[in-house]
């Protein structure tokens, strides 16, 4: 039998460990869970979009929580992606008002041009997830789509939709988030 | 044209900036009470200024400051619930994003009321990039000397954080929001103890709107009385509306509590009218769960009245011939709106919601959801309506936490106005599923 060898552990990178310190220090010491919401969104933005059980783990071993209590967090909020995505997670808001300025011609227009699926897997060049939201709070632009930390607002015209579909493949790197002062990791730069 | 006290300056260059914002006569309400006013006296002011709660509820928020329980040494908090997601409502994005240091200032003159020392703001995990803004203005109010250590040489201390949810619309429910920020699934919890009494780890807590909050400098620089004189009755003050849907001009307004609901919708100053020049169908004027009325219930009340932008007119009529203000998400829907297909959605919305907690909620969003799904689709059945009816009566009243309620009220109050275009669904239905299909007939005013 070949030995095997266990998959690299995830580590953070500095600026992120530097970041969960600083957010640490806003609860009280013995509090240090209150941290969890804000540590698995760099966790996610970490290691590329979504936060595997291995991720978990270490999100859980840096706040000193049993691995449950992180497992029951992530699989509450909707932001969190459990399973692996394309590089950029496009949210579509489907809710009322925006279903009124058209999200279901949106979503049925993403999905010809992008090849993915709602709640499927990405796109065959594993640049574009679907994945359909509730209520953004954007109604009055609707439609609208999230990708990560930007809203693309008004998708209510073909010109609207290709300029954010331009945007995104042209983009190598996701941006940098402001912790990220000297850009992104070298780590991260490859991911 | 209505006064403008939160919005005013809105479009200014650079207003998300400290400074532009000082020029503009930023944080003298900061200046004001903790050099020259006690916090209870702060606490009187907001009183008097009968402001009511923005974010939906409008409970009376100097009464919600007057029961903070202050035993001695026991730390208490402030929390600003930013978890803005009551479907048509979009009012906090703005104005945090926009004006970040007028909720800033409102938290700190707030926070000096209420005796907090640790305020949290608690916003809505997708709006992360609105963090950052607010997290870079409360860093300018920090080297300013409006935030930390010995404020302004007071003596008083403040720490001011944001914090981000994850993805829950339940988390704008308080408690499920302190249980959030506490880093735990957002389940409601039980009240009694009130987070006035047990709320962020366990310690006293106030948890207010955004909006509540903003209004609160004005209040404290121009006095609530002079607040007071605003508005119609008890509803005094202004009031930010989203509006959406199928307007000419959606967008947030600030009106003047007691504006007439037809010159909201129809006057170029503020929403111009339906779109494509089609007729107004129906409204949802408060956020999806208050109950949604047609068009002749929307502009007058069922005496004939004209119906106002207050919270005693809208809901004049109880929910027979009524609906609620709540958060001021006003939602329009014109002439070729499907009603079934609206009220699926929303059903849909609140099913995906839902914590799971109680089993009225979490069972019952679920056959609302699905009754309503065969309707639309052309499977339903005629004694469907009187099942969405029944299930919706029983979710009601039966939950820890009003989420039930939100659920159950624009079902109920769908049928009830729309009764017969939902029975066109059951006996036209291969009419019915074709695409962008119309319902030919009128609602049905009770």
């Amino acid at each position: 039998m070949e030995p095997t060898t266990a998959p690299a552990k995830p580590q953070f990178s500095e600026a992120a460990k530097a970041e969960i310190a600083r957010i640490c220090k806003q609860y009280p010491e013995e509090r240090r869970k209150s941290a969890l919401l804000p540590v698995l969104h760099i966790a996610q933005a970490e290691f590329g979009g979504w936060v595997s059980p291995e991720v978990q783990d270490l999100v859980a071993e840096v706040l000193g929580l049993a691995p449950i209590e992180v497992y029951e967090v992530s699989t509450f909020y909707t932001m969190f992606n459990l399973k692996p995505v394309g590089k950029h997670v496009l949210e579509i808001c489907r809710t009322g008002p925006c279903m009124l300025r058209g999200s279901d011609e949106l979503t049925a227009h993403l999905e010809r041009i992008t090849g993915a699926k709602v709640g499927g897997a990405p796109s065959e060049d594993g640049l574009f997830t679907l994945k359909e939201v509730e209520c953004l709070a954007a109604c009055g632009f609707a439609p609208i789509v999230q990708v990560r930390e930007k809203y693309y607002e008004q998708l209510d015209t073909q010109e609207a939709v290709d300029a954010m579909l331009l945007e995104l493949r042209n983009q190598v790197h996701r941006p940098a988030l402001p912790w990220e002062e000297n850009g992104l990791p070298n780590a991260l730069a490859n991911n | 044209m209505g006064r403008k006290l939160l919005t005013e300056h809105i479009n200014v260059e650079g207003i998300e900036t400290l400074e532009v914002y000082r020029k503009h006569g930023g944080y003298r309400s900061v200046e004001k009470a903790i050099k020259t006013m006690t916090p209870d006296e702060v606490v009187e002011e907001v009183k008097k200024s009968g402001l009511r709660g923005r974010g939906g509820a409008g409970f009376p928020t100097g009464m919600k400051w007057s029961f903070l329980a202050k035993p001695e040494g026991v730390p208490r908090y402030l929390v600003c619930n930013a978890d803005e997601s009551e479907p048509g409502t979009f009012k906090d994005r703005q104005l945090m994003s926009k004006l970040p240091h007028l909720l800033i200032e409102g938290m700190i003159t707030s926070s000096y009321a209420l005796g907090a020392n640790t305020s949290y703001i608690y916003i809505r995990g997708e709006l992360l990039y609105v963090l950052r803004i607010l997290e870079k203005a409360i860093a300018e109010a920090y080297a300013a000397g409006y935030l930390g250590k010995n404020i302004l040489g007071s003596g008083y201390d403040l720490d001011l954080y944001v914090h981000p949810g994850g993805g829950a619309y339940i988390c704008g429910e308080e408690t499920a929001l302190l249980e959030s920020l506490e880093g735990k699934r957002g389940n409601p919890r039980n009240k009694p103890p009130f987070p006035a009494v047990q709320g962020l780890y366990a310690r006293p807590t106030v948890v207010n709107n955004v909006e509540s909050i903003a209004a609160v400098p004005v209040i404290v620089n121009e006095g609530g009385e002079e607040y007071a004189k605003i508005g119609v009755g008890r509803s005094t003050g202004t009031k930010l509306i989203s509006a959406c849907g199928h307007l000419n001009k959606p967008g947030i307004y600030e009106i003047e509590l007691g504006l007439p609901v037809e010159e909201f919708i129809y006057s170029d100053e503020y929403c111009g009218g339906i779109w494509k020049g089609r007729e107004l169908k129906a409204v949802v004027a408060g956020g999806s769960s208050v109950p949604i009325l047609p068009k002749e219930l929307i502009l007058k009340t069922a005496a004939g009245e004209n119906r106002l932008m207050t919270y005693e007119s809208l809901s004049d009529g109880g929910f027979v011939t009524g609906t609620m203000l709540g958060s001021g998400g006003f939602i329009a829907m014109d002439e070729t709106t499907c009603i079934v297909r609206n009220t699926w959605n929303f059903s849909r919305f609140y099913h995906h919601e839902s914590c799971g907690q109680c089993s009225p909620c979490r069972e019952g969003t679920g056959w609302l959801e699905k009754v309503l799904h065969r309707l639309e689709y052309g499977h339903g059945r005629m004694e469907d309506i009187d099942l969405l009816v029944s299930v919706a009566k029983q979710i009601e009243g039966n939950t820890i936490c009003p989420l039930g309620e939100a659920a159950a009220w624009p079902v109920a109050a769908a049928v009830r106005h729309f009764r017969e275009e939902f029975e066109w669904h059951v006996t036209n239905a291969k009419d019915a599923v074709q695409p962008g299909a119309v319902f030919p007939g009128k609602a049905v005013l009770v």
